[in-house]
């Protein structure tokens, strides 16, 4: 049953995830958290780690909610899946339908979709940010941390295009909070 | 990505040309999934038909599949040592800053045209509604109900009237 369920929520994001590597993180979280597969947090370290690591995030991230699930058999099954579409897309076009991407109504669907997902992206984006840093005020638990290294981080980020014109990259970025975490968690 | 796949697929192994490149770049944008699993199966499939296509697009992911794998199958112990998880508390908080980052990204790319940017705000506002509401509301049928939109404006529109159907 959980390969059933592995194969068609990935099937899903597969299918879905216009926009690139990140175009699937929002379906992925969605998948994985409606299922019930792992908590938010759990999900949260996947992504950073699938970023550092070789290759596309969401086949990683298929990989790992994969084998979490149901071992390597879980892994290959949703890996399987999030691949499939991109690939009987790709055929397809080359096989028969050349001009598929070139039809007026592919296009209008492919209009509406596109901004939709980056909608969604920014929108994800912002509510983790906030999620971790600003919600949890009114929580006993409330770690003071959180907000001040969102803060350092955002700065440097999307300070370092405008103070030495190049923009940080992701793995950098990962490294130095990384690092943050250490020191001001650990001291 | 794409420079490592250009170096190797048309400059080293001569398996497709530059043009061919710049299409498959093309079709990656518009079709779902990574343009990695994209590259791979066109290439694959030009120089050897649908075993070539599966075969190239195997040999892409098998790298990613055993390493992330490996990982998996480790990462829970190394977060019981203290400063390893300490270090995750950190990079949680830079993975929403990498999301917003490349959501922007796509944004300064995309053509600014009225109807898009409704969609883009409206799938922004109730993504956000969503999630700090809990709602049980997966961004699937968003996407759904944006597509369904978009078609019907079209169609409305009728003929594409210098903005619907044009690139």
């Amino acid at each position: 049953m959980i390969y059933l369920e592995l194969f068609i929520g990935f099937l899903i994001v597969g299918l879905l995830s216009f926009g690139g590597a990140y175009g699937a993180i929002p379906l992925i979280r969605d998948v994985v958290l409606m299922f019930g597969w792992l908590d938010e947090e759990v999900l949260t370290n996947m992504i950073a780690v699938s970023e550092s690591t070789p290759g596309p995030i969401m086949v990683n991230l298929a990989t790992y909610v994969g084998s979490s699930q149901a071992g390597i058999p879980g892994g290959i099954i949703a890996t399987f899946a999030v691949v499939l579409p991109a690939f009987m897309i790709i055929l397809l076009i080359m096989v028969v339908l050349k001009k598929m991407l070139e039809n007026k109504y592919v296009k209008a669907v492919l209009g509406g979709l596109k901004p939709c997902i980056i909608g969604i992206i920014i929108s994800t984006g912002c509510y983790m940010i906030l999620k971790n840093s600003i919600l949890p005020i009114f929580r006993p638990s409330y770690d003071l941390w959180a907000p001040v290294i969102t803060i350092i981080l955002a700065v440097l980020f999307f300070g370092s295009k405008a103070v030495i014109k190049k923009k940080m990259s992701p793995i950098v970025l990962i490294a130095v909070s990384g690092v943050l975490g250490i020191i001001v968690y650990g001291v | 990505m794409i420079p490592i796949i250009e170096n190797i697929c048309v400059e080293k192994k001569k398996w497709i040309t530059h043009d061919e490149m710049m299409d498959v770049t093309v079709i990656a944008e518009s079709t779902p999934g990574p343009i990695a699993i994209n590259c791979a199966t066109y290439v694959g499939y030009k120089q050897k038909g649908i075993l070539g296509a599966i075969a190239a697009t195997l040999g892409v992911v098998l790298p990613s599949f055993i390493i992330i794998y490996l990982i998996s199958v480790f990462l829970n112990d190394l977060l019981e040592i203290s400063w390893i998880a300490n270090a995750f508390k950190g990079i949680r908080i830079a993975v929403g800053i990498l999301i917003l980052n490349a959501g922007i990204n796509m944004f300064v790319k995309m053509k600014k045209r009225t109807i898009p940017c409704i969609i883009l705000i409206c799938s922004f506002i109730a993504m956000i509604l969503i999630n700090i509401f809990a709602w049980n509301f997966s961004s699937i049928f968003l996407l759904l109900i944006a597509a369904v939109i978009s078609l019907v404006i079209f169609l409305v529109q009728g003929a594409p009237s210098g903005k619907g159907g044009e690139k």
